[in-house]
């Protein structure tokens, strides 16, 4: 018996002499089992975001082929055709793909922060609040739609809802914890910003607001841009740096904290991320729900639940459906406004969401994570 | 014993939600050897276990080497310590390789698709030694007991820490299994690790330990080899229980017999 054991866990009995050419041996048969997820998924994804954004520079009241569209981006066609597509369709477009993109990166990296497949900033109360953070700037006067006073006040408020929401839920929680902590944070959001319409001193300010209600990507400018692009940019650079972590905290938070996790520190980084995506995406956009509950869930099978790897993928995917929803307000028919592309993600989403729950029942129903 | 100590602790005093967990706790550990740390429920095993790694805020003084295990930077730590804690859990089907792979996130190979020479090398032989080399590619969500428990050591096994700290890594395992893991840990000790396992098993920690730690009510009431710190007077005293003594091989047997 002993005999068996010294031979079966040879391994970490004794590195032998030749060391080095059987460690190279042992690697090989280890390593020959490969991945299978390699660049070409990513490659594909990447094409399709690209040419949703250019469908979507196309696509409006007046329809551009693919060709006029480049025309037009290159200087080419008509005046009117140049202003269509650069002016009114590209930023657009362009707060479609980041936008999107973000929201994916924040729903992945939430649900790794909280190793969960249901965690999203949306159920969350993120939007609710940043909206709330928005509002609150303009019903006051404080500053115009177009002052980057607005995409502060909007991540300051995602990042105290999101805060305050693990702060409640505890460290530990339990996903459906946090789902009625993040329903009752976008009821008060949602009641805070309904009083601040009433209080407001100027009586426009209600019109204005209204705005954020449901999200929308109509008739953005280059401000628009410009006011959330380097706020959505640096969410998804501190998302995408802390994402290495997700995977050690698969074992719990106490094992990569043993591993050389700092978890408080990345717990910190990953609302402060969200927030700061989140924040600006509503600040420009209004909010837009569950593209990041849905992109991560599309994409997990593809990176084999490797919740490092989902974030490239889960901003590629939420990139796509923006742009294809937003492509869509435009193409269904409506009477009088057109739709909004906000109402379009949450009709899509909840059904989704739903559909989650009733899979992840068990789990659910077990509480304890 | 204290020859070349190299793991100690000094009055390590631990409090958790106002209530003192840990009191008054002195430790010295050589550089290698098995330690089996028992005591009853509630006694302060996981917490002195987490103490020791310095995952956990204490009073008192833990040294490893010559440096306090306080002024280590976390990823230092980490090498220092291989944890793993009670009733490990995944929480994604992620491949077994990529498990144990994590054990060399403290040594910087925090992308498992992009590991050293080195680092691979660690992996593949904890791999080996825990015989689930041919598991690589499976999820470990779909691992039995067994296989899950041997990818979890095989993890800790790869940071190739000085210091390996266990917390009932046997529970819930079949007594196949219980075996198997616990002489997994005794080589591991044997050839360059100090070992410390907490455990409920009197019979597992007289058989396998070098030392065995005897916690009570948060203070150590016995250190020493198994025959004198699960010495008839202790269990009665501690676990208040009788104990069935016997030998085989050469190796002592325990089996708690009666409660008093």
């Amino acid at each position: 018996m002993e005999n068996s054991d010294d031979t079966r866990y040879q391994g970490i009995l004794k590195r032998p002499p030749g060391h080095a050419v059987l460690a190279g041996f042992e690697r090989d048969t280890v390593r020959c089992v490969k991945r299978p997820t390699g660049v070409a998924p990513l490659i594909a994804l990447g094409a399709l975001a690209a040419l949703l954004f250019l469908l979507s520079l196309g696509i409006g009241s007046v329809r551009l082929s693919p060709i006029t569209v480049a025309q037009a981006l290159l200087g080419g066609g008509s005046e009117e055709q140049r202003i269509i597509v650069q002016e009114i369709r590209l930023p657009r477009a362009i707060l479609g793909l980041c936008i999107g993109a973000v929201l994916g990166l924040s729903g992945a990296a939430l649900q790794g922060l909280l190793r969960n497949p249901l965690a999203a900033p949306s159920l969350f109360g993120a939007p609710q609040s940043a909206a709330f953070g928005a509002v609150v700037v303009i019903a006051l006067g404080l500053a115009d739609v177009r002052s980057f006073m607005l995409p502060l006040a909007a991540i300051a408020a995602a990042f105290v809802s999101v805060f305050l929401l693990l702060v409640v839920a505890g460290r530990n929680a339990s996903l459906l914890l946090l789902i009625l902590a993040g329903l009752a944070i976008s009821s008060l959001a949602g009641a805070a910003t309904a009083l601040t319409m009433n209080l407001a001193p100027n009586p426009f300010a209600a019109l204005e607001i209204a705005f954020w209600l449901l999200g929308s990507l109509e008739d953005r400018s280059f401000r628009h841009v410009l006011l959330a692009l380097p706020f959505i940019a640096l969410g998804a650079a501190v998302l995408m740096t802390e994402r290495h972590a997700f995977r050690a905290l698969a074992l719990g938070e106490e094992a990569a904290q043993s591993l050389g996790v700092n978890v408080a520190r990345l717990r910190l980084l990953v609302i402060a991320g969200v927030a700061l995506g989140v924040g600006a995406s509503v600040a420009v956009a209004g909010t837009i729900s569950f593209i990041g509950l849905v992109a991560p869930h599309l994409m997990r099978p593809l990176v084999r639940h490797d919740p490092a790897r989902l974030l490239v993928p889960s901003a590629l995917a939420g990139s796509a459906l923006l742009l294809t929803a937003d492509i869509a307000v435009r193409i269904i028919p409506t009477n009088a406004d057109s739709l909004r592309v906000g109402v379009l993600t949450a009709i899509i989403g909840v059904p989704f969401f739903l559909y989650l729950i009733v899979r992840e029942r068990r789990s659910l129903g077990g509480g304890l994570a | 014993m204290n020859e070349a100590a190299y793991l100690t602790a000094e009055h390590l005093r631990v409090r958790l939600g106002g209530r003192v967990v840990l009191d008054d706790v002195s430790l010295s550990l050589p550089h290698r050897g098995f330690a089996a740390l028992v005591g009853p429920n509630g006694a302060g095993k996981t917490t002195l276990l987490r103490a020791l790694a310095g995952l956990l805020p204490a009073e008192g003084l833990v040294r490893i080497g010559d440096e306090t295990v306080a002024s280590l930077a976390i990823r230092e730590r980490a090498r220092r310590f291989a944890y793993l804690p009670q009733g490990p859990v995944v929480h994604w089907p992620l491949p077994v390789r990529d498990i144990v792979a994590l054990g060399r996130y403290p040594h910087g190979a925090i992308d498992p698709s992009r590991l050293s020479p080195a680092d691979a090398d660690a992996v593949a032989r904890a791999m080996q030694g825990t015989d689930i080399a041919d598991l690589a590619d499976r999820p470990v969500t779909e691992l039995s007991g067994g296989e899950r428990c041997r990818t979890m050591l095989a993890r800790v096994l790869a940071v190739e820490a000085p210091v390996i700290l266990a917390d009932e890594p046997t529970a819930s395992l079949d007594p196949h299994h219980q075996i198997e893991a616990l002489h997994l840990l005794r080589r591991a000790a044997q050839a360059s690790a100090l070992v410390i396992v907490v455990t409920h098993d009197l019979g597992f920690a007289a058989r396998f330990a070098d030392t065995v730690l005897v916690l009570d009510r948060g203070r150590l009431v016995a250190t020493g080899p198994p025959s004198s710190a699960l010495a008839a007077a202790v269990l009665a005293e501690v676990f208040r229980v009788d104990a069935f003594r016997a030998e085989r091989d050469g190796e002592p047997v325990i089996v708690p017999w009666s409660a008093r």
